[in-house]
């Protein structure tokens, strides 16, 4: 290219006082292309930026290199100016000359001849740079929730609030998700319904949230602002529109024998059922695989009983197709399954509970109104003990990992309403560690130690043996004694760790948003953009993206909100231009490409190529630019070389190498 | 640094950007010096650095080539380091199996936080190289006697 | 094959004719039944004809294929790239006694060759019977086999239609024994015999032609993208990179048919660069077997957070 400019900068003297400016001016005038090199006490200053822009309009410059500090500084000034005086702002290349050289280099002779160097490396770039120009894409100024637990919601209320459409897709028949299985939450003891109903009302009622339950995402396609997605909403076999939600079918159903999943499976519910009372829609469902009419054609008492006319065994399961400008993820957890932990016993004795099943019981509408009481003979137990770390921070084979973050807490919280409740009690709590980082929640644990005399013994409880008796022998050991324990007990409560719902692997996988080896969604950055996906447009929100309480989540689903809102306010989105681009001409269309891509970037199309006059239909990659980053690793794993990378090209980079061992 | 005056050693130096450029950056801006030896590169990712680019630098006559990325997990793309990882673990046994020293290529994980082990890696990895004395080996691999 | 051809299940078949000496047969497509009287299948039949395919993918109608066990490895990988189509072929898997490398019957002092019997695949391939102008010869058929039949992957089809002939099994060596040799020679060493090697080299291009995993439409080498193309350029980068760029390309996929060091034009055993990169990836990455089948993860587009770091050993 000829046409080039190059601009050596002082910095004061921070680059002049080892590097002699002047030679270094000297030498670029001799490198091939360069019709200008002048040098300038502050480039970045006002009147150093006036002297490049009359430089490139003057000398009609088609490129420009300034040798100043480091580009990470002032790139996107010079870019700027360049754009200013009518030259495209990618023809511009810095050599830094000040953080890699000037400033630790101390003998003028090595600093100027390093500094020429680089300067004649920039200089061979910028010769095959190209002008580049960001894209656009449009905006669907609507967003998509997938969960509609107190992530989802939160996330659903914020967005709409601030005056955008959103769906929450939620595969279970009601939203509410865990949260509504709660009877108390930590640190204030408030209960559980009574703060989650009122935002669930809340999300139904407003006119800009629309509420998909009972349904599950089945394709999602396209990209950031842009995303086409098919939600399958499952045959109900009752009637939204005509259901007044009177409860009569669910009272006269005769297949009770389903077991409930609000209550953790600790009682019955019908065949036709809403998850529980507050149940948003109040619309049941009927259980396909518990209801007589679907399975033998024979019953159909709801139907007679239904005086709306509501009941419709004839439905099928309905794909609806939406465009979205930005997805959230609030899919959140489940409790890991404790086969791999037959140590507890928690499949031998109806007594071994998880903590989940103890919130049911501890809740006045669950299966014993409250009451607590044994699940095998209904007995109020005297001993209880509470195991912490079930399947947390535990051998892989076993269990997880990672810290399930809450368990500390609500084990606090449940062994302090019980201590409240029924003082004869005795509760003792196994722990490796207390963990407590939150507001007010270490001031809540010592609360359960001090007032509510709770035994916490730091150890692990090797085994729960039932005995004949009906009771539960804990072996456990105290590690701060050194002793062996052996405690009786009536009732043992397991902190069984939480692992992301296992839905999530489905869904990342259509969203091509990564996740790690535990299932937990990847943020984009672990620091600087905790709440959004790798992949653009899509964003996260709650335990998907890692363990957490209630605060945390609720605060987390506002950042996600206000993230998807700073996307649909956008009218258009300008994107990178330095993208992958590839050459239909040359491509195998072997999918290597799309295989090391993070951003899902990459799909194929079989397109009619014209290869100098042969035409025929090929499979070739195309680079959606609005996804790409531009990290480059697409163009290493292509062998033809027919993925390049705009901005940093194999020939620029290979331009810079030669000059720099020339 | 006194080891050998005579031989001033070509040493290119591929950093990603959002890492380990910064950490040069950090290098330079606390003033802890390294030879002048050492040519830093931009690249977005270590993962953008292609064999053919380390292959043309040693044909071209560099004594060197080191690569410098994020710490594996900090990756600004995610997964760019790991690939980067698997290509140079691969590459550089092919090029110590065909007799070019191990010592005359490196990966090196640098944050932006680290100014310290950036300088202290090219310190170390120049000192190494002068050790093994101008590099003929690839320039030289087809030749025929 | 002849009726398949004929009741239109297939439109050509895909195999190897005779050649104009008794041991170099090559690679064919027959369109009729006639043309198949030219047909062969022997011990000289070492071609391997899946990159054919990826020609034979874009034709009208079925091809059917002949594929030893070794090459439906190859056939696989590029099922995996997308490069052949897999309605489009009827592919019969042959059996495999072993291939034969005219140059070592040549090495062991074997001159003017008029015929060669003993190379059949029906037979028991156990001795060749060789007339020359010099009365007639009797070598091995086991001295005479090609380097990598002496370690093959097993006689057992990754993919076919049809299996037809019997194979024998032939493993005798261990597959990475010259690579550790090289491995346990001095950087001095290491670099004479590279360079011994390479400086054979002409350029011919025969090992990428052969090459089912180097089957770009258009080569890098033949690229303006690398400034690697320029023959006729001061740069020389083509010539000396050539073969490490090669090998790293087709690191992964490449699964050691050994076809590049049975063109070979010089002799140069080029199989030995695809060998250690195969014998790293085991090493460090687990076994693994290009075009075993096409769901695994190819070991260069796939990572683990605790891979080794470069000059590591496990």
């Amino acid at each position: 290219m000829h046409g080039i400019g190059v601009f050596v900068c002082h910095c004061g003297s921070n680059i002049a006082a080892t590097v002699d400016v002047k030679k270094v001016v000297e030498m670029a005038r001799l490198e091939p292309g360069v019709v200008h090199a002048e040098e300038y006490q502050y480039m970045c200053s006002e009147a150093g930026q006036e002297r490049i822009a009359t430089a490139i309009r003057e000398k009609n410059l088609k490129g420009i290199v300034v040798c100043s500090c480091s580009p990470r500084m002032h790139e996107a000034t010079f870019r700027k100016c360049a754009e200013k005086a009518g030259l495209n702002p990618y023809m511009v290349e810095i050599a830094n000359l000040r953080e890699q050289c000037s400033w630790i280099h101390k003998d003028i002779e090595e600093g100027t001849e390093k500094a020429v160097i680089l300067a004649r490396a920039a200089i061979a770039k910028v010769s095959l740079n190209t002008s580049l120009l960001p894209g656009e894409s449009r905006v669907t100024k609507r967003a998509l929730v997938i969960g509609g637990g107190i992530a989802g919601i939160q996330t659903a209320l914020d967005i709409a609030d601030a005056g955008y459409e959103v769906d929450i897709v939620e595969k279970t028949p009601s939203i509410g998700g865990k949260m509504a299985q709660l009877d108390k939450t930590f640190p204030t003891l408030d209960c559980s319904a009574c703060i989650l109903t009122p935002k669930m009302v809340d999300a139904a009622a407003h006119e800009r949230i629309n509420l998909y339950t009972y349904s599950e995402i089945e394709k999602v396609s396209g990209f950031v602002g842009d995303f086409t997605v098919d939600i399958r909403k499952k045959a109900r076999y009752v009637n939204m529109d005509k259901c007044t939600g009177c409860g009569v079918c669910m009272e006269k159903c005769p297949s009770k024998k389903a077991l409930s999943e609000f209550n953790s499976g600790l009682n019955n519910r019908p065949a036709i059922y809403t998850p529980f009372a507050q149940a948003i829609p109040n619309v049941p469902v009927i259980d396909p695989t518990q209801c007589t009419k679907l399975k033998t054609g024979k019953c159909g008492i709801c139907e007679r009983f239904c005086q709306a006319g509501a009941i419709d065994y004839t439905q099928k399961d309905e794909i609806v197709t939406r465009k979205y400008g930005a997805i959230v993820v609030a899919t959140g957890f489940e409790i890991i399954k404790l086969d791999n932990l037959e140590e507890y016993a928690y499949s031998q004795s109806k007594d071994v509970i998880t903590s989940l099943e103890l919130e049911r019981i501890m809740n006045a509408a669950g299966p014993t109104k409250g009451h607590l009481e044994r699940l095998s003979d209904g007995k109020a137990p005297k001993n209880i003990v509470f195991v912490q770390c079930v399947g947390s921070r535990c051998d892989e084979s076993k269990g997880k990992p990672y810290c399930s973050k809450i368990c500390c807490m609500y084990t606090a919280k449940h062994a302090m309403l019980i201590r409240d409740k029924y003082p004869d009690v005795n509760v003792t709590v196994f722990y490796i560690d207390v963990r407590t980082p939150g507001k007010n929640f270490d001031e809540f644990y010592r609360r359960a130690v001090e007032e509510y005399g709770v035994n916490y013994v730091k150890g692990q409880v090797g085994k729960v043996a039932p005995q004949p008796d009906g009771s539960l022998l804990v072996h456990g050991v105290d590690l701060l004694d050194g002793k062996q324990l052996k405690i009786s007990a009536d009732m043992v409560v397991l902190a069984a760790a939480v692992e992301p719902s296992p839905s999530v692997r489905k869904i990342a996988t259509m969203l091509t948003a990564s996740i790690d080896t535990n299932n937990f969604l990847t943020e984009a950055h672990p620091k600087l953009r905790p709440v959004e996906s790798p992949t653009a447009g899509v964003f996260l929100s709650g335990i998907c993206q890692g363990p957490k309480d209630i605060p945390e989540t609720v605060s987390q689903a506002g950042a996600a909100a206000v993230k998807v809102v700073g996307l649909l306010a956008k009218d258009k989105l300008l994107t990178n231009p330095c993208t992958a681009k590839p050459d239909e001409l040359m491509c195998n269309g072997c999918g290597s490409c799309a295989n090391v891509c993070p951003y899902g970037a990459i799909s194929y199309e079989v397109k009619e190529i014209n290869d100098h006059g042969i035409r025929e239909n090929r499979r070739v990659a195309v680079v959606n630019s609005a996804l790409c980053q531009g990290c480059g690793a697409c163009t290493v794993t292509c062998p033809s070389g027919t993925m390049d990378l705009q901005g940093f090209s194999n020939r620029q980079i290979l331009a810079e190498v030669d000059a720099i061992c020339r | 640094m006194s080891m050998n005056t005579e031989f001033k050693p070509k040493i290119v130096a591929f950093c990603c950007n959002w890492c380990s450029y910064a950490g040069a950056d950090l290098a330079g801006s606390s003033r802890l010096a390294y030879p002048a030896d050492v040519k830093i590169i931009r690249v977005p990712c270590s993962c953008r650095v292609n064999p053919m680019f380390i292959l043309r630098a040693f044909e071209k006559g560099a004594d060197g080539v080191i690569i410098c990325g994020c710490h594996p997990g900090d990756c600004h793309y995610s997964t760019g380091n790991y690939y980067a990882r698997r290509r140079m673990t691969l590459l550089f046994s092919m090029l110590d199996y065909m007799g070019i020293e191990r010592g005359r290529t490196r990966v090196e994980w640098v944050s932006a936080a680290e100014g310290v082990k950036f300088s202290n890696t090219m310190n170390e990895f120049v000192d190494a190289v002068r050790t093994l004395g101008p590099n003929k080996r690839l320039g030289d691999l087809r030749c025929k006697d | 094959m002849k009726e398949l051809l004929q009741d239109g299940t297939v439109n050509r078949v895909l195999g190897w004719k005779k050649g104009d000496l008794p041991y170099n047969p090559e690679p064919a497509f027959f369109k009729s039944a006639e043309e198949l009287d030219e047909f062969i299948y022997d011990g000289f039949c070492g071609a391997n004809l899946s990159k054919y395919m990826i020609a034979a993918s874009a034709l009208e109608g079925k091809t059917l294929v002949l594929l030893k066990p070794c090459d439906s490895y190859s056939f696989v990988q590029l099922m995996k790239e997308h490069r052949v189509d897999r309605e489009k072929a009827y592919i019969i898997g042959v059996g495999c006694k072993g291939k034969l490398d005219i140059e070592r019957i040549k090495a062991e002092g074997v001159k003017g060759i008029e015929s060669i019997s003993g190379a059949e695949i029906d037979g028991d391939c156990s001795t060749l019977k060789i007339g020359t102008i010099y009365g007639e010869k009797e070598v091995a058929y086991k001295d005479a086999m090609l380097e990598r039949c002496h370690v093959c992957k097993g006689k057992e089809h990754r993919i076919y239609d049809e299996l037809m002939l019997e194979s024998a099994d032939t493993l005798d060596s261990g597959r990475f024994e010259a690579v550790e040799a090289i491995e346990n020679m001095t950087p001095e060493q290491k670099f004479a015999f590279f360079k011994n090697e390479l400086s054979k080299c002409i350029r011919c291009n025969a090992c990428r032609n052969v090459c089912p995993a180097c089957s770009c439409r258009k080569c890098v080498f033949d690229s303006t993208k690398f400034d690697s193309a320029q023959k006729a350029n001061v740069d020389e980068f083509e010539e000396k990179m050539f073969h490490i760029i090669r090998a790293f390309h087709v690191a992964g996929r490449c699964t050691d048919c050994g076809e590049c060091s049975r063109v070979c034009p010089q002799g140069i055993p080029l199989h030995l660069f695809n060998r250690k990169f195969i014998k790293d990836i085991n090493e460090y990455y687990g076994e693994y077997q290009a075009g075993n089948n096409v769901e695994d993860e190819t070991p260069l587009t796939d990572f683990t957070f605790d891979d080794l770091e470069p000059g590591e050993r496990r």
